[in-house]
């Protein structure tokens, strides 16, 4: 059989055409969708950390949305001054996208978490209890373990030092020895252990081998058997975002008293 | 011409794309460590292989010869990308696992190998029953694979515990290599040792 070029052209335009539309409609029919799991997921993650979430318990994504309304409130700060920025909506802040936008970040000094660059607003959330008490800061973490970026939460107790949990939601680190940091057994070591020293210089740090428990042994946590790299990399990403170039100035506010939370929210 | 029933069985022992054509190993060794990413990733080859049979069937008199390949590619790139947006939009937690490995579906040897090798020559429906039966083939192997993998490895089987593990408190220790790539190489190594010493015509002549 032959075909002309004219019609060997026109019929790479026109498979190109039907697979495009059949492309295009799909991403633009299950957006919304995608975007709700991908919101879902973050908060589910939030809940997790701030132990508001029972181990294993199955939540709706309208049960995880209304817990995370009742409970957790979110806060954008100026990460260098520490400062709220009250007037910028907590939606429109992307820490990931700012990281790789020069416009909206800055360039981290050397970390041994591999951080390149720090944005310039951060998004946090603030556990409010009984009469909005504070309860608990949840900061998002990130930085390089073996293979991969470990991005994840901290949560702090209102005395910026005590962890409340750890919980990792984005890894590929090797299953069973580094991919352990999901393990819920190893996150369990974490509440009760704290990240600064007495003069607030970051010392929390995976160990090789085990920790005493937290009240002998409060700097220091079980490392993973296996995962040496991985282990490191997570000291290293949590002193990095709790240091002066992360959250450092906004946990020193938190510490002062300040900022003063806006009324309301 | 061969009677549809032979056509989706004999992909899953006489001519099983893993076993006998060993093609698609790839994404065998990095989808089954769980049984549930296994089955995940069954079923959406199955879906794409079909579609593109179909699609690639329906079209072929009408495919020039020179960009044939090309246009091939096209459509199976296309029904990834849709079978990846919709497992995004409605199995979120699944498709986080299997993360890049479902894109790589445009790059697994039996989706092109069987548009080219079957759907050029046969008739609409048959190259639909091909797909199907290829497909299930290659899901035979990953799930067996994932089955091993995830119970010795694990100690659990679609994420519930079949062994207690020393981690949890119970008496399995588990096997680390089990979880890693290297394990899904022996597996479908040993399948094949089986296959081939049940069916001895599968033996390629030396």
């Amino acid at each position: 059989m032959h075909f002309s070029s004219t019609y060997t052209v026109g019929f790479a335009a026109a498979v190109c055409v039907v697979c495009s539309v059949f492309v295009a409609g799909s991403a633009v029919a299950l957006k919304e969708r995608q975007e709700l799991n991908a919101l879902v997921d973050r908060q589910t993650q939030v809940l997790d950390v701030a132990g508001l979430r029972a181990a294993g318990e199955q939540l709706s994504a309208k049960e995880v949305r209304q817990r995370f309304r009742e409970n957790l409130v979110a806060r954008v700060i100026d990460l260098e001054s520490g400062e709220y920025l009250p007037d910028v909506d907590p939606e429109s802040v992307d820490m990931d996208a700012a990281m790789k936008d020069p416009e909206l970040s800055t360039k981290a000094p050397d970390n041994p978490a591999k951080v390149l660059r720090v944005p310039k607003r951060g998004l946090v959330y603030e556990l409010r209890g009984e009469g909005d008490q504070l309860e608990a800061l949840i900061l998002p973490v990130q930085g390089k373990g073996l293979w991969s970026t470990l991005k994840g939460f901290i949560a702090l107790k209102p005395d910026t030092t005590t962890v409340a949990g750890l919980t990792f939601y984005s890894h590929a680190e090797t299953p069973g020895l580094g991919g352990e940091v999901d393990n819920p057994k190893w996150k369990a070591e974490w509440p009760g252990r704290e990240v600064f020293d007495e003069q607030w210089n970051p010392e929390i740090e995976v160990i090789k081998g085990q920790a005493g428990p937290p009240a002998e042994d409060p700097h220091r946590v079980d490392g993973l058997s296996g995962a040496t790299i991985t282990s490191r990399g997570v000291t290293h990403l949590i002193r990095f975002w709790v240091g002066e170039a992360g959250f450092g100035p906004y946990l020193a506010k938190v510490r002062a008293g300040a900022p003063s939370a806006p009324a309301g929210n | 011409m061969a009677k549809p029933k032979e056509i989706v069985l004999d992909p899953l022992f006489n001519e099983n794309p893993i076993a006998l054509q060993v093609l698609g190993v790839c994404s065998a060794l990095a989808v089954t460590t769980k049984m549930e990413t296994a089955l995940v990733m069954s079923i959406a080859v199955i879906a794409v292989l079909v579609a593109s049979n179909t699609a690639i069937s329906a079209m072929r008199n009408r495919i020039p010869p020179s960009i044939r390949i090309i246009v091939q590619l096209t459509v199976i790139a296309s029904l990834v990308i849709i079978v990846d947006q919709v497992l995004k939009a409605f199995l979120f937690e699944i498709s986080k696992q299997m993360s890049v490995f479902v894109g790589l579906i445009i790059t697994n040897c039996i989706v092109m190998g069987r548009a080219e090798a079957f759907a050029m020559q046969n008739g609409v429906r048959d190259s639909a029953l091909d797909g199907l039966g290829n497909g299930l083939g290659y899901s035979l192997v990953l799930l067996v694979v994932g089955a091993f993998r995830e119970v010795f490895g694990s100690g659990s089987f679609f994420g519930v515990q079949v062994l207690r593990t020393t981690t949890e408190g119970g008496w399995y220790q588990t096997n680390g290599l089990m979880v890693l790539a290297p394990s899904a190489f022996i597996l479908i190594g040993l399948f094949i040792w089986v296959l081939r010493t049940l069916k001895p015509d599968q033996v390629e002549s030396e």
